[in-house]
């Protein structure tokens, strides 16, 4: 199958078909009820499971469900409907359930609007539940890279039998981009019957499964958080993904930034080197793990002079920035979030003004 | 002379840690030999609440996922969904099903998710330690409504069976109790004809069982029992309160 012209909801049902997952139970929220919309069509189709739930947060169950069944399951939603799963997301990692959440985000705290924004940085890797868990987190920056990260995700969140969420924005939610569904990308369900509460006849055992996340003993539960980290230390050493640009020359800034308003600062990047002001680029591809050593190795080189996080928030991911650039250059930030897209041209002046040492 | 009578096959052999005259561990074997006379055991799956049966895994054998309080109706709803072939049950108290799980119990009932509901109504929160439960009885003391249950400030007691039978959905709803022998053997047979109804693929079923906490009631077993008889079963009637068509 070649290219296909589809907004980025529709690629996203589409690209989870694709990657072998027939069971998605949702939520409508806007920016991303066409996900929803799309897949109410095209699941009976293929023989899947939709089902629209009564709440973001019995939706998080019936996730948590499907997949203790040892199902490939996933939903979709936005921000404030993230908010209200992030309950269920907690239980799913302490289960250690392979799910996979899309939150389109939008504007916030609160209802907060229903434009383009990364205002939840912080919320998808930093918790947003309560406990000691990480999602492994990745962040597309074309309708392309969003099909190629959704089909990824399956085997991620089986790999590590942890939850795994694509952070988009509004924007990618909403634009039309050609799309294709690379084959290499579709892969069988991993085995579960050595946990999964899917019936013993199901696996031909005698002996039960628990899907549980009650440990009453401390030493147990220690036990579990540590097995938990060791999984999460794994994604640090082995998931961290990122794309730079222009970065082998001697550039003077370092620009930090992912998904849609990386886009921006790209074409802010070719427009300052046309004008003769050599500005790199790194693009966060996973937000969680981090790119720490690269970000630092980047804003390391001699002629680098500052280092700008660009974000859709009000400061989030530069405080990751700040850890990885560890005080050996200055550190800044600019963002918006209101649901206006910064411009190249404003992105320019930012990163003039950093030269001219305005910052 | 042969063995008479013995442990249902789909209970282990570990001791519970129910409180001494609580009614869990009758209604945990009514479960148990229903599993074992419909030979469901290694297809089923049950949910476990948060509240005092949090730990029914321990003594059900067979496979069991442990619920977020009151979410046990929308994970039963997830297994079913992309199972249809496996036996789900889900096992709740008065708090997680009446209380925080109230969403999520009526939602499934009316899309007739074709599961099993054990609702256990003690009239109390019984785990976190005798708390008032939207089925606390009027002028009932709980450690929460120490001078008893205001219905000003707080209304009635809610009743599940007549809440869901309600609704449009066909569904098998009933309220029996396990508090003498004749309404524990009737019990049995609502339970079993609610899993009957799970293995045709016809409907939604929900068995709520008025049971007794002694414990925090404050009472012996025996008082906590005539109190059940006087006081809850005239307000929670028993009877089959909806049958499919």
């Amino acid at each position: 199958m070649g290219k296909i012209l589809m907004k980025g909801n529709e690629a996203i049902g589409e690209a989870a078909i694709r990657a072998g997952c027939l069971n998605y139970f949702a939520y409508p929220i806007t920016p991303q009820s066409e996900v929803a919309e799309y897949l109410a069509k095209r699941m009976p189709e293929v023989g899947g499971v939709f089902l629209q739930g009564e709440s973001e947060v019995a939706v998080g169950y019936m996730l948590f469900g499907a997949a203790g069944a040892g199902e490939r399951v996933f939903t979709t939603s936005s921000s404030p409907g993230i908010s209200l799963m992030s309950e269920a997301i907690s239980y799913i990692a302490a289960a250690q359930l392979p799910v996979v959440f899309v939150n389109i985000i939008r504007g916030g705290p609160g209802l907060g609007g229903i434009l383009p924004s990364q205002g939840d940085y912080f919320q998808a890797t930093k918790g947003g539940g309560h406990g000691d868990y990480r999602l492994l987190v990745l962040a597309p920056a074309s309708v392309q890279e969003t099909a190629e990260m959704v089909m990824m995700a399956f085997p991620l969140a089986e790999k590590y039998r942890n939850p795994v969420m694509i952070l988009g924005d509004g924007l990618i939610g909403q634009m039309m981009e050609p799309v294709e569904f690379p084959d290499h990308l579709r892969t069988a369900p991993s085995d579960k019957n050595a946990w999964a509460s899917n019936g013993m006849a199901t696996r031909g055992s005698r002996q039960r499964n628990l899907v549980k996340s009650l440990f009453l003993d401390p030493e147990a539960l220690n036990n579990q958080n540590l097995l938990l980290k060791s999984k999460y230390d794994r994604m640090r050493r082995e998931e961290v993904r990122y794309e730079t640009y222009n970065l082998d020359g001697d550039y003077r800034v370092l620009i930090v930034s992912y998904g849609t308003m990386s886009r921006v600062c790209r074409t802010a990047v070719d427009n300052l080197k046309a004008a003769g002001v050599e500005v790199g680029l790194l693009r966060p591809q996973t937000l969680f793990p981090f790119p720490l050593e690269a970000v630092r190795e980047a804003a390391g080189r001699p002629a680098c002079q500052a280092v700008i996080s660009i974000e859709m928030s009000m400061g989030q991911m530069v405080e990751d920035v700040e850890r990885a650039v560890c005080g050996i250059r200055p550190v800044h930030w600019y963002g918006k979030c209101g649901g206006d897209v910064p411009t190249p041209e404003e992105v320019m002046d930012v990163v003039r003004g950093l030269m001219a040492g305005g910052r | 002379m042969g063995k008479t009578f013995s442990k249902p096959r789909s209970l282990t052999d570990q001791p519970t840690h129910y409180c001494p005259g609580c009614t869990h561990g009758v209604i945990h074997r009514l479960v148990a030999e229903t599993i074992d006379e419909l030979d469901i055991m290694e297809r089923t799956v049950g949910i476990a609440p948060v509240g005092c049966a949090v730990l029914a895994y321990n003594y059900f054998n067979c496979d069991f996922q442990e619920a977020a309080h009151g979410r046990a109706p929308a994970m039963a709803t997830g297994i079913k969904r992309v199972r249809p072939d496996l036996v789900v049950f889900t096992y709740q108290g008065d708090g997680d099903l009446a209380s925080i799980g109230m969403g999520e119990i009526v939602h499934a009932a009316n899309r007739g998710e074709k599961f099993t509901v054990i609702f256990v109504n003690n009239a109390v929160y019984g785990m976190t330690g005798g708390q008032m439960a939207p089925t606390t009885m009027p002028g009932q003391r709980t450690t929460t409504s120490p001078r008893g249950r205001n219905v000003e400030e707080v209304g009635m007691p809610i009743k599940v069976a007549e809440l869901l039978a309600a609704l449009e959905t066909p569904a098998y709803i009933t309220r029996q109790t396990v508090i003498d022998p004749k309404g524990i053997r009737k019990a049995k047979k609502a339970i079993r004809k609610a899993f009957e109804y799970q293995l045709a693929g016809r409907c939604f079923s929900l068995v709520e069982v008025v049971s007794t906490c002694p414990t925090n009631w404050g009472m012996t077993p025996v008082e906590a029992v005539a109190w059940a008889r006087e006081t809850l079963l005239p307000y929670y009637q028993l009877g089959e309160f909806k049958v499919p068509e």
